[in-house]
């Protein structure tokens, strides 16, 4: 029997976002689902009930009755209390869960006999995951909202200009931390055209960083930072040290700081201390992603914007909510991925199955039992370094279209001399003058060939060999001197009518290359045109 | 007309035949090099019939069979579609073999030249080698042409023992060959020389069954060069240094075209000879290959026409399977509306794309995409990095990422294009099947690769419409 898919109104506060739009509903339905929606769910993202109405789904009036009906639900932040118990037992869960942090909520949806799929507990290294990645979705909505929080709390321009009022100077954008959300804040502040630095503990997000028009700030001090999975790990004393000074020189040198650095399970690391806040100019704005998990900035306040030192912090743990159309949208459509993933079949029932390793990544709950943390994944052998050396090696690439690629060695080159040169000899030994001179003319015109050749455009190749062919029924020659030579000292037994067959049939052979040849030519050539 | 001005006029053409291949060196300058090529025919020709070896008598006979040949060969140019241009070509070489043997024993049963001791032999020996690369050539593009145009299967035909059979047909070839030289008069020669016409026509057909489909680039090219080979042969065996000095252009034109082809495909030449991939060494390097993991993400004609539509640069690959499809003229389309759109498109050309050099870029040229934006390998390999979007057109291994990581692959070290640099990479393909060379592509499993599946045509034109739309 197919299942109903049921979305609640979020009732977190300021929570904007709906797990399910439109446009996710309706192919929801034709995967096989029944979609029930609890009015004015989506009202807050500008999704109106009707508009699901029109995409199949049901409106329910109240949140007790679309619980009642609902076989899964979707949702975003993890349920209450009082949720949970208004979901039938047995009911699927997918939402964001954080179970590290919540082990209440986990006990209470297990006792509620719930299957509950955390999206957040997606082993991400998985490639075929990135699908369903809710958090790096909602993490680049969040860098991106960032930039734009920073710059409406920001006084000046952000691009550089030079107007007839005077010379107005780019601002100087700092970000920590170039994750997800990080390298997504370092694109649209660049695209607005501050100048952007960012750090990160692991080197190899440099070449992001500078892709994105970013200038990657490297930390005085040797030490790699990835912990696995793509995350950074806690770093040595060392490097904090050195890392607090290179903060120190950025602090006073931005305008605006955006900071996103996060360790999984961890309290966030406090990068920006109250000290570095106040060599900050003034009218200088920080952004601290990390508010929700502490905060990167000691006088960060999660969920407020506040002033200290002349230097606005903003502590929004609600960025993506704050964009709840756009994070709605790639935040159902993540969702609806994984029901393809859990529904293959496209009939509306969906499979959890525990081999799959996503999936077993993804359920922390299973009908009733806790099935959080999940073994480790058998997947992340192919360690980073393997790759160079195995790359470098194929490398090499000749150069196409003049001569061979590099000179012959030595060796192979004496080869060739000496066999050239024994051929040459036993011809000279061997051979009649008359055959000489020919040879000579052959071997001049094999080199002429190889000279002219390489100068043939590799677009014309396909010319080339019809003009060759063309050219090739030179062989008609050859054909013509046999049809009717002047016969003067030969003997009288010339199988002349034989003679005269095989070259006539020769000579019409060489004819239909020779014509055919040419003309085919001149009508490919006269369609090579800019 | 007298013996030194038609030599004369001989050295005109072969100038003009030299002019003719420089020409090419350029589009610009290629239409004229055609013409260079068809007045040194021409005079080369006409020097010889109103030279001093041919008599009045054969006019009528020659007149006619020029007519006759020249109509065939003007109609079949005309009607020829460009996608058959590699059957056409294959079997105008097979014509230049046919031609040559038969010059070799009109020649050979010529008692009007009398010649003793060594030139006897040297001409005897050309007779032998010129009717026996001209066989090889005959038999070998008969059978290229069959396998090119369809009529016979594209797969590589093994036989038990094939290296060995081929060794025997040499000795053969070389016993017979001193039988021949033996051989008083003509009729006694002419045994050896037929039987070892047979055995030439033989080994031509073994050796192009045994090669696969997608190596007929060098097959068609090596062709080529041995029918200058062939003609080069006939200038020795008449004392024709026109014949020579054009057949050794041919040939080295020819074997040229075969070296840059199996260079592309970093491939010996004598591997590809021999046949096809996998069969020479390793038993079973496909499995050696790792394989690839992960999923294919497919996507359908409307969001490929979205994603074009968003782009900002674009390049296209075109393969084999463009051609098949017949879907060059689709391509045009919407090369064209994209470009109209401001959207950078441009073609990357892989030398082995196709079934004989240059086959790309014929097709390219037949639906009207200019030659500029169609780009060697070479030339733009290092802008995929900074491309939008890159369209696979049923091309499988010259873009295939393990000739350049995987060490162990059959094609590693084959230089390939790099399409999964590119921000997004779009495969069009009919299914998940590998490419020629058997190695599954990890291309395919790419996060930023997009699986278009269906035939490119169709496929094509539903782009074209939702791209219009």
């Amino acid at each position: 029997m197919p299942l109903t898919i049921g979305v609640p109104r979020e009732i977190f506060p300021s929570e904007k976002r709906v797990a399910a739009v439109p446009e996710v509903v309706e192919k929801l339905i034709k995967l096989g689902f029944g979609v029930c929606i609890e009015t004015g769910a989506g009202a807050a993202a500008n999704f109106a009930d009707d508009t699901y109405q029109a995409a199949g789904a049901r409106v329910a009036a109240s949140t007790a009755e679309l619980y009642a009906g609902s076989d899964m639900i979707f949702k975003v932040r993890a349920p209450s209390p009082e949720e949970i118990a208004q979901m039938k037992p047995g009911t699927t869960l997918i939402s964001f869960i954080w179970p590290a942090q919540n082990p209440e909520l986990m006990q209470a949806m297990a006792a509620h006999k719930l299957t509950v799929l955390a999206i957040d507990s997606l082993p991400r290294q998985l490639s075929r995951a990135q699908k369903m990645d809710a958090l790096t979705s909602m993490a680049s909505i969040s860098g991106y909202r960032a930039v734009i929080e920073a710059a409406n709390a920001f006084g000046r321009f952000f691009n550089g200009q030079i107007t007839a009022a005077g010379k107005i100077p780019p601002a100087k954008v700092f970000i920590a931390g170039a994750g997800v959300a990080g390298l997504a804040a370092i694109g649209t502040a660049a695209n607005l055209g501050a100048i952007v630095r960012a750090n990160d503990t692991r080197a190899e997000v440099a070449d992001q960083v500078v892709s994105l028009g970013g200038e990657f700030v490297k930390v005085d001090y040797e030490e790699e930072g990835s912990g696995g999975g793509g995350y950074a790990k806690v770093m040595s004393e060392g490097f904090q040290k050195a890392q607090r000074e290179m903060y120190a020189q950025q602090a006073r040198d931005a305008d605006i700081i955006i900071t996103t650095a996060l360790i999984p399970g961890k309290p966030a690391p406090k990068l920006i201390t109250a000290e570095m806040v106040k060599s900050m100019k003034p009218g200088s704005v920080i952004v601290d992603m990390a508010a929700e998990q502490g905060g990167n900035c000691e006088l960060t306040e999660p969920g407020q914007a506040v002033v200290r030192h002349g230097v606005t912090i903003i502590g929004y743990t609600d960025l993506a909510s704050r964009l709840a159309k756009q994070s709605s949208t790639l935040y159902s459509t993540n969702l609806l991925r994984l029901t393809e993933e859990l529904c293959k079949t496209k009939d509306g029932v969906i499979n959890v199955n525990m081999e799959d390793d996503a999936i077993r990544g993804l359920t922390v709950v299973k009908d009733g039992a806790i099935t959080w943390p999940p073994p480790p994944p058998k997947l992340p052998a192919a360690p980073p370094q393997a790759k160079p050396a195995a790359a470098a090696a194929p490398a090499k690439k000749s150069g196409h279209g003049h001569g061979a690629g590099e000179p012959a060695s030595a060796r192979s080159l004496a080869i060739i001399f000496g066999v050239g040169a024994l051929l040459f000899w036993l011809v000279g030994a061997f051979a009649p003058a008359s055959f000489l001179a020919h040879f000579t003319v052959f071997v001049l015109a094999c080199f002429i060939g190889y000279m002219v050749i390489w100068n043939v455009t590799p677009a014309l190749h396909t010319p080339l060999m019809s003009v060759t062919n063309a050219i090739s029924s030179i062989i008609a020659v050859g054909a013509l001197i046999q049809v009717a030579p002047p016969l003067a000292g030969g003997t009288g037994d010339r199988p002349d009518a034989l003679i005269l067959g095989l070259a006539v049939l020769a000579l019409t052979l060489t004819a239909i290359n020779m014509f055919g040849g040419f003309a085919v030519t001149r009508r490919m050539l006269a369609m090579f045109r800019k | 007309m007298s013996a030194n001005i038609a030599t004369m006029a001989y050295i005109a053409a072969t100038i003009l035949f030299i002019l003719s291949l420089g020409g090419l060196s350029n589009p610009e300058t290629s239409r004229r090099g055609n013409l260079f090529g068809i007045v040194g025919m021409t005079i080369a020709v006409l020097a010889t019939v109103f030279g001093p070896r041919v008599t009045a008598a054969g006019i009528p006979w020659i007149v006619g069979s020029l007519v006759v040949g020249g109509s065939i060969g003007l109609y079949a140019a005309k009607k020829v579609q460009m996608t058959q241009m590699p059957e056409l070509v294959a079997i105008m070489h097979s014509l230049v073999g046919l031609a040559a043997c038969l010059v070799g024993f009109a020649s050979y049963i010529d008692t009007s030249i009398v010649l003793t001791g060594a030139e006897k032999t040297i001409h005897e020996v050309e007779i032998y080698v010129g009717i026996l690369i001209g066989a090889v050539t005959f038999s070998g593009s008969v059978i290229a042409f069959g396998k090119l145009s369809g009529k016979i299967g594209g797969k590589p035909l093994l036989l038990p023992a094939r290296h060995w059979l081929n060794l025997a047909g040499l000795l053969a070839v070389i016993w017979f060959g001193v039988q021949f030289l033996q051989a008083h008069e003509i009729n006694a020669g002419l045994v050896p020389l037929a039987l070892m016409t047979v055995i030439a026509l033989l080994f031509g057909v073994h050796m192009v069954m045994a090669i696969g489909g997608a190596d007929m680039p060098v097959v068609v090219s090596m062709l080529n060069s041995y029918s200058g080979w062939a003609a080069a042969a006939t200038g020795f065996m008449l004392s024709n240094d026109l014949l020579i000095v054009t057949g050794a252009l041919v040939g080295s034109s020819g074997a040229i075209l075969s070296y840059i082809m199996c260079r592309a495909m970093n491939r010996n030449f004598l591997s590809v000879i021999a046949g096809g991939f996998g069969t020479g060494e390793g038993a079973a390097p496909a499995a050696a290959g790792a394989q690839p993991a992960g999923e294919v993400t497919p996507i359908s004609a409307v969001e490929t026409a979205e994603m074009l539509r968003d782009a900002k640069s674009v390049i296209i690959v075109p393969g084999y399977g463009m051609a098949v499809a017949q879907a060059q003229h689709t391509v045009y389309e919407i090369t064209r509306l994209l470009r109209e759109k401001g959207v950078n498109v441009r073609f990357g050309i892989h030398p082995v794309a196709g079934r004989m050099p240059g086959h790309m870029n014929v097709l390219l040229a037949e639906a009207k995409v200019p030659y500029d934006i169609v780009m060697e390998m070479d030339e733009l390999n290092d802008d995929f990095p900074d491309t939008d979007v890159s369209m696979v057109i049923g091309a499988n291994d010259i873009v295939n990422p393990a000739a350049e990581d995987d060490p162990t692959s059959p094609i590693a070290g084959m230089p390939v294009l790099q399409v999964w640099k590119a921000k997004t990479s779009i495969v069009m393909k009919r299914s998940m099947a590998s490419g020629y060379a058997g190695v599954d592509n990890p291309l395919f499993y790419k996060e930023n690769n997009r699986m278009l599946f269906g035939d490119a045509k169709k496929m094509l034109d539903e782009v074209l419409v939702a791209l219009k739309a």
